[in-house]
């Protein structure tokens, strides 16, 4: 039976396969991160640009459709926490800003500020976006600031049901170091994504080798930081909600209880950890393997997803407060049943966007790019 | 928690508009040349004509610049619902949010998908793939409008929902009537339709420009031939559309529509103002100056356009708010006192409901609620004080109205001309001048239209339902000062960029390509 309680079950499971798809598609952003380091000639740089201009967008529509998805399904959680942690929202948006036109205007005569102010927008881009949006969703475990007090409607003169309890709107989780640990993991993980994902498509030697080289120092403090992060949050206190009554307490090992209690995800994240680093050790160690950027990849997808799961379900509380009870949890921040059915009816289109998407890269992508096709190419960035 | 402070309302509607104007200015190009560079690319394909493709990728190449700004400045529109008008997000989201997310998982990813093969593909797919490519992309980028124009008239006619004291916001009741209400359909032809015209003029107006320069003139003469076609056709129907969104507005947004025409008292019937010049000495709806300076009158037309009826009644600024005509569903309209009381009666019983649902008083819950319904459709004018606060600014409104309409006749009459000296247009250097100086007017004539339909409305962020004050973040002013600045100061800069390539682009030419 569709029941209010399995709808919103379903959308926080779309919300968090998402998460994890924006999470494997940051290797856009990590690999404008080794735009300067990686390369070492013009005609490098060029191939490094190209490569990735042909997938930005993707990237860029999966963080708008995930923000349209939010919003439809948890609105409560698009006004709380836009609204609230207003200044790490804007500048995440800045960051994807000036990205969205760095690609094709950076190589066009007559761009006013020079190929390379632009080039510093797609490192910009690299570097503080993947950053910051590992540590907005630390907070998802870690909590916030923040008072919900629905019943303010009726008072004319401050009529708005969310505000945040500081001044400093959502820098704030910058102060708590467990969210910085995430933020450094995400760093790590989207420029180990694109050294895969370079070793994958490009055909050129000393691009391949260096970035194999590279996947070292790259790879390793993710998996440390990573680590850090996971641990801590598995032996902390966590958000729970008691069922029946919505009150939100501090719980003991709540994440740890979470994975225990849903062996499905447990086992998801485990295989998703597995596939990232087999994907990692098998590019060290094996000089003809291409593929590892698929098994990170998927990895990827399915640990972000399974984390991301872990705080939405078993009454956990997803968005939390230090304001207890002001906590979001996916049953007092969702749409309307009848909203999360309609729009459940729609995300069965889902598969044949998947279809498309597929059939377009692969008569795209038969041939691995090399800087000749870049020459070669009237339309190249 | 604190008192809002006021300018805070003023920022977040400065940082609005500001951006969504600016989105404005790239958006009506995509759908525009778009629609122009998929009819090329299908003539190429039909007819083989190297000439076709070789104009079919010079217009992309613009397609593309334009494009990537039209992304940079749509994001930033999406979040700002959430960063800004957070209460807003809350109590409208359950309906809201659903066509928005529908936009991005249909529409962006079609989109997104496709742009790489229309731009990359030439030399990897086949002639077919790639036309589908073409016109998936644009056919994308025309859905992605739909939903968000489905949101937009959502928010001017508020149809299919329910408000709910229990979670203190409206729910979606019924999909179907907010996609397929009339003011959503007609918004959306009126609005896409003028980007296609804005593409055209775009599109004459350069390829002017290379006639006057002697250059690629069999180039420039096949696209003339193509975009005066496509821009009289769609100027045309955005004519025809207009008049529809004109008879919406008059039925749904009788103060939007007393405004466009600075109409302070109405008559039966009422006289059609097509020119006039506003009197800066009016100051009030009350007072007894007459609103025009100078005026030319057709008499009964607007009770015809507004009402589709000849012997009808229009009802004024004044009128509205002081109430007691017939409306033409046969009720007599209320006065703005007594909506500001069945208002506040809303939500004072929105009030007791909460309080007695704490106190656990079913009873009492019950009689609150059936009280909050009965008067739940003037909700939003509990929160304004002052019948002045309904006015919006009238010169505003007015003069975009009349200058949108006027270019719109003007557009009609240019297309014309163009087709109708086609055959000697290169000796014609008056009329190239004036197609490369008409290009800007097709962007003035957007944005005056948006200016029309949203300062209109004011003060509703909602109809009738959500006044502005209600809708925005628990955010400092400062904060939304910094933000605005540097959006005007970033867009503003990749606007300037935007521009320069463009002139490179074309005094490049296409042959280059
Ligand atoms: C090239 C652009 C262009 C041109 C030539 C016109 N319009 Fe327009 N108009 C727009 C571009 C536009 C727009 C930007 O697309 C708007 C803003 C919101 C919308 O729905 O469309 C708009 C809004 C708009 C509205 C307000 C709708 C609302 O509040 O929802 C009305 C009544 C008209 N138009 C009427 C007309 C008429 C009678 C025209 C006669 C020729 C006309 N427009 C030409
Ligand atoms: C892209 C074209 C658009 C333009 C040029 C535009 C223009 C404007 C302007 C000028 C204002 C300020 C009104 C005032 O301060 O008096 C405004 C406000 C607003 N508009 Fe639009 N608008 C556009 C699209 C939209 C769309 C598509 C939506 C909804 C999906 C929308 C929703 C709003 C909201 C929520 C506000 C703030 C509240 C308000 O001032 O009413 N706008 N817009
Ligand atoms: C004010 C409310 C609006 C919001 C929140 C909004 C949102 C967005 C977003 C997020 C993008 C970037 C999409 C991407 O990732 O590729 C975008 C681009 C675009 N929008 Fe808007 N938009 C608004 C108004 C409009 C209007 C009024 C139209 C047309 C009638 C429109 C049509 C488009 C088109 C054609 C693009 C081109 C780029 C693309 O779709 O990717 N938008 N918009």
């Amino acid at each position: 039976m569709i029941t209010y309680s399995f709808l919103q079950h379903y959308w926080w499971f779309l919300i968090s396969l998402l998460g994890g798809i924006l999470a494997f598609l940051l290797f856009i952003q990590g690999g404008q991160s080794l735009l300067y380091s990686l390369s070492k000639t013009e005609d490098e740089k060029r191939l490094l640009v190209n490569a990735l201009g042909r997938k930005w967008e993707f990237t860029f529509t999966t963080l708008v459709t995930f923000g349209g998805a939010f919003f439809a399904s948890f609105p409560l959680f698009y006004s709380t926490s836009f609204g609230g942690a207003y200044w790490v929202w804007m500048a995440i948006l800045f960051c994807f800003i000036i990205q969205a036109v760095s690609y094709e205007f950076q190589s066009k005569p007559g761009n006013v500020f020079g190929a390379g102010t632009y080039r510093a927008f797609l490192f910009i881009n690299g570097l503080l976006a993947t950053f910051l949006i590992g540590v907005a969703i630390a907070t998802f475990f870690t909590g916030s600031d923040f008072i919900v007090a629905k019943g303010n409607i009726t008072n004319q003169l401050a009529p708005v049901i969310s505000s945040w309890g500081n001044e400093w709107h959502g820098l704030d989780a910058l102060f708590t170091v467990r969210n910085l640990t995430l933020g450094i993991a995400v760093f790590f993980l989207s420029r180990s994504l694109a050294l895969l994902f370079f070793v994958n498509r490009l055909n050129n030697e000393v691009l391949e080798a260096r970035s194999r080289k590279f996947l070292w120092y790259n790879a390793i403090p993710f998996v440390v930081f990573f680590l850090i992060f996971v641990i801590w949050t598995l032996f902390s206190e966590g958000f729970a909600v008691n069922q029946a009554t919505g009150v939100v307490t501090m719980e003991k090992y709540k994440y740890f209880t979470n994975l225990i209690e849903m062996p499905v995800v447990l086992v998801l994240f485990l295989l998703g950890v597995v596939a990232v680093l087999g994907g990692v050790i098998g590019t060290w160690i094996t000089p003809k393997f291409k593929s590892g950027i698929w098994f990170a990849g998927v990895g990827t997808v399915v640990t972000v997803c399974s984390l991301l799961l872990l705080v939405g379900y078993n009454n956990t509380s997803y968005y939390p407060s230090t304001n207890l009870q002001s906590s979001l949890t996916i049953f007092n921040s969702s749409s309307s049943f009848f909203t999360l059915k309609a729009m459940s009816l729609v995300s069965l289109f889902i598969p044949v966007v998947l279809v498309y998407i597929f059939i377009a890269w692969r008569s795209m992508e038969k041939k691995r790019i090399n800087i000749q096709d870049v020459n070669e190419d009237e339309h190249a960035y | 928690m604190s008192l809002l402070d006021a300018s805070l309302v003023d920022w977040s509607r400065a940082q609005f508009a500001m951006t969504a104007m600016y989105h404005w200015l790239f958006v009506p190009l995509t759908l525009g040349l778009g629609l122009i560079v998929c009819i090329m690319e299908s003539l190429y394909v039909k007819t083989g004509n190297e000439e076709w493709k070789k104009a079919t990728q010079f217009w992309m190449t613009l397609f593309g610049v334009n494009f990537a700004i039209g992304v940079a400045t749509g994001i930033i529109l999406e979040f700002e619902f959430g960063t800004n008008w957070s209460n807003y997000s809350w109590f409208v989201g359950d309906i809201f949010g659903a066509p928005l997310a529908i936009e991005a998982i249909l529409a962006f990813f079609m989109e997104a998908t496709f742009i790489s093969v229309m731009f990359f593909g030439w030399k990897k797919v086949s002639k077919k793939f790639h036309l589908a490519s073409t016109w998936l992309t644009v056919i994308g980028a025309t859905i992605s409008a739909l939903w968000i124009l489905v949101a937009n008239a959502w928010m001017q006619y508020p149809v299919g929902m329910e408000f709910n004291p229990d979670t203190v916001r409206n729910e979606m009741i019924d999909f179907w009537s907010i996609l397929l209400s009339p003011v959503a359909l007609n918004k959306f032809f009126h609005t896409v339709i003028s980007g296609w015209v804005v593409g055209s003029l775009f599109v004459v107006g350069i390829s002017s420009w290379y006639l006057l320069k002697k250059r690629e003139t069999g180039f420039a003469l096949k696209s003339i031939k193509v975009a005066a076609i496509v821009g009289l056709v769609s100027t045309i129907l955005v004519a025809y559309t207009g008049d529809g969104s004109a008879y919406h507005v008059s039925q749904q947004q009788p103060m939007k529509l007393a405004a466009m025409e600075s109409l302070y008292s109405g008559q039966k019937p009422t006289a059609l103002v097509p020119f006039g010049i506003l009197n800066p000495a009016k100051k009030s709806y009350k007072d007894s100056v007459d609103p025009f300076l100078f005026k030319i009158e057709v008499p009964s037309l607007l009770s015809l356009l507004a009402n589709r009826e000849m012997n009808t009644f229009v009802p004024g600024i004044k009128d509205i708010l002081d109430g007691g005509y017939i409306t033409q569903k046969g009720t007599v309209a209320l006065s703005f006192d007594e909506k500001h009381a069945r208002g506040k009666a809303a939500l004072k019983s929105l009030e007791d409901y909460q309080k007695a649902v704490v106190a656990k008083d079913t009873a009492a819950a019950k009689i609150h609620k059936a009280a909050l319904k009965e008067n739940y459709a003037q909700f939003g004018y509990g929160y304004i004080d002052r019948a002045e606060m309904m006015i919006p600014s009238i010169p505003t409104v007015y003069y975009s109205f009349h200058i949108m309409v006027m270019l719109g006749f003007y557009f009609i009459l240019l297309f014309i001309v163009f087709l109708w000296k086609q055959k000697s247009i290169e000796k014609q250097k008056w009329l190239l001048w004036i197609g490369v100086l008409s290009i800007p007017l097709g962007y003035v004539a957007g944005q005056l239209g948006w200016v029309v339909a949203e300062v209109g409305r004011q003060p509703w962020a909602i109809q009738d339902v959500l006044p502005l004050q209600a809708a925005i973040s628990h955010i400092s002013t400062y904060s939304v000062k910094i933000t605005f600045f540097l959006f005007l100061i970033l867009f503003t800069a990749l606007l300037v960029a935007e521009i320069r390539i463009m002139l490179k682009q074309i005094k490049k030419g296409p042959v280059a390509e």
